[in-house]
């Protein structure tokens, strides 16, 4: 199953993308994703996480214990976490501000510990760190699709520059304060998800059971 | 070579001892976690001292804005020592020598039981009053009062908003009010931060004639008395109130009343 390393960057764009067909990483996408800045911010970050990660793993991958291999994982992701979150405090004040947690959920997000079990403890460091890189940006693609109809709809905005007039500032628009909260990035990711599958139907899961069909009509 | 039953060629090489021995997985667990740990502190350590700028500025940026000095250009740290910063007995109502205003931090006093208060009638819902804030006096070019700037917070409908009031040297008139952390709800609450509505309160007075507390942050506008009257925020009738109870409370008795009244006497 060697891959070429566009195979590896391009594949979780769409066709196995972490958040519309592993379904991972939800509960970071839900939260960041109101306004453009940090949804990229975000998507970043998660990028250079799990490229590192998948990077230092897959270095020491041959010495890693198996009956401690998640913990070991886990240490080095949150330590990259933590450095991250350390540099975003110090170089990035504001938007460190506005993730707030989020940049520390990172370690519990489920594409880095998805990447470095599935791919990393298999296979070489760089292209581990190219796998890596490429899961970041497909999950950083749904985080910018869906940060875009939240906050162009939600706030009337893209990346804090004003596209639609909103009545509060004296414009027209009414903005629909629902895309500003967590559930509508349900709503949204799921659309994506169906708009992804319909577009390629071999991304559908095969029904886990069938309903009996006692008389045929 | 080992074999591990469950990943098969996981584990393909190893130099001398099997690597699921119990040796080899505690060498592995204590270096890892030694190596984890020197890196993470030599990050946090040599990032330090930026991090702390960036919260000092953070904190000068809401000042100036509080007080109309701010634009995206003004360099903050040369901008902000127009300011006079003083370390502010609440109880007297006078300043104090006993703490560096320049270094004096409220948020660690409010925690301190030496140096605050339980308080029982608490509507900001505080829960602990600090006795000493850190105020700053603004002067005109002839040494003349012209604003105070003074930090005040209180619960909200998620959290606590901490924020600044810039009063008049009348110590009545209000120049600006603005909150710099508070996590109140996107595009409801929050639009605390939205410039239409913390223009509202420019020029609004906080006592009427007999020094009587009337500022108030309301849905309807009272028939008279438009000047103590600030327009609610639509949707955000928690938030509202809390905002409402928050400057009637710092406002108060319990907060800057009798410092601003000796500021009223022109004593500042």
């Amino acid at each position: 199953m060697a891959q070429t390393p566009k195979e590896l960057i391009l594949d979780p764009m769409v066709d196995n993308n972490p958040i519309t067909l592993q379904v991972l990483g939800i509960c970071s996408a839900l939260a960041v994703t109101s306004s453009l800045q940090v949804a990229f911010v975000m998507a970043l970050a998660v990028t250079a996480v799990t490229a590192f990660s998948s990077m230092f793993i897959s270095m020491i991958r041959n010495q890693i214990p198996g009956s401690i291999r998640i913990i070991v994982q886990m240490v080095i992701i949150a330590s990259l976490v933590i450095v991250v979150d350390q540099v975003l405090k110090a170089y990035a004040f504001e938007i460190s501000k506005t993730l707030s947690v989020f940049v520390g959920l990172i370690i519990t997000n489920c594409i880095v510990m998805g990447r470095a079990e599935a791919f990393a403890m298999k296979n070489p460091p760089i292209a581990s760190f190219i796998d890596g890189i490429g899961n970041g940006l497909g999950y950083g693609l749904i985080l910018m699709l869906v940060g875009v109809i939240r906050e162009l709809f939600g706030s009337g905005s893209l990346f804090g520059v004003t596209i639609l007039e909103t009545v509060n500032n004296g414009g027209w628009y009414v903005p629909n304060g629902l895309l500003l909260l967590p559930p509508s990035a349900f709503f949204v990711i799921g659309l994506l998800i169906w708009a992804f599958r319909a577009w390629k139907p071999e991304q559908v899961e095969e029904r886990d059971y069938k309903i009996q069909v006692v008389e045929e009509h | 070579m080992p074999d591990e039953n469950k990943k098969p060629g996981l584990l393909r090489r190893f130099l001398d001892t099997p690597p699921d021995s119990v040796g080899k997985t505690v060498f592995v667990a204590v270096v890892l976690c030694l190596v984890a740990s020197m890196i993470v502190s030599a990050v946090a350590v040599s990032l330090r001292p930026v991090q702390e700028i960036n919260k000092l500025k953070d904190k000068q940026i809401n000042i100036l804005q509080v007080a109309g000095l701010y634009s995206p250009d003004t360099d903050v740290t040369e901008a902000f020592k127009v300011f006079e910063p003083h370390v502010l007995d609440i109880a007297t109502g006078k300043f104090t020598d006993q703490f560096d205003a320049s270094t004096f931090d409220d948020r660690a006093a409010a925690d301190d039981p030496e140096l605050s208060v339980e308080l029982t009638d608490d509507p900001a819902s505080i829960g602990r009053q600090a006795k000493f804030v850190t105020v700053y006096l603004l002067r005109n070019e002839d040494g003349s009062l012209d604003k105070v700037i003074l930090p005040l917070h209180g619960y909200g409908l998620w959290s606590t908003l901490y924020g600044f009031i810039a009063v008049e040297e009348n110590a009545n008139d209000i120049f600006g009010l603005q909150f710099y952390s508070h996590a109140e709800t996107p595009g409801l609450g929050a639009e605390v931060d939205n410039p239409r509505w913390k223009s509202l309160w420019r020029g609004k007075k906080l006592y009427d004639e007999n020094d009587v507390l009337q500022i108030t942050v309301a849905k309807t506008a009272p028939p008279a008395g438009q000047e103590f009257h600030v327009d609610a925020l639509a949707g955000a009738t928690l938030t509202s109130n809390g905002v409402d109870n928050l400057v009637r409370f710092w406002m108060g008795k319990a907060g800057y009343a009798s410092f601003l009244a000796s500021v009223k006497a022109g004593e500042i």
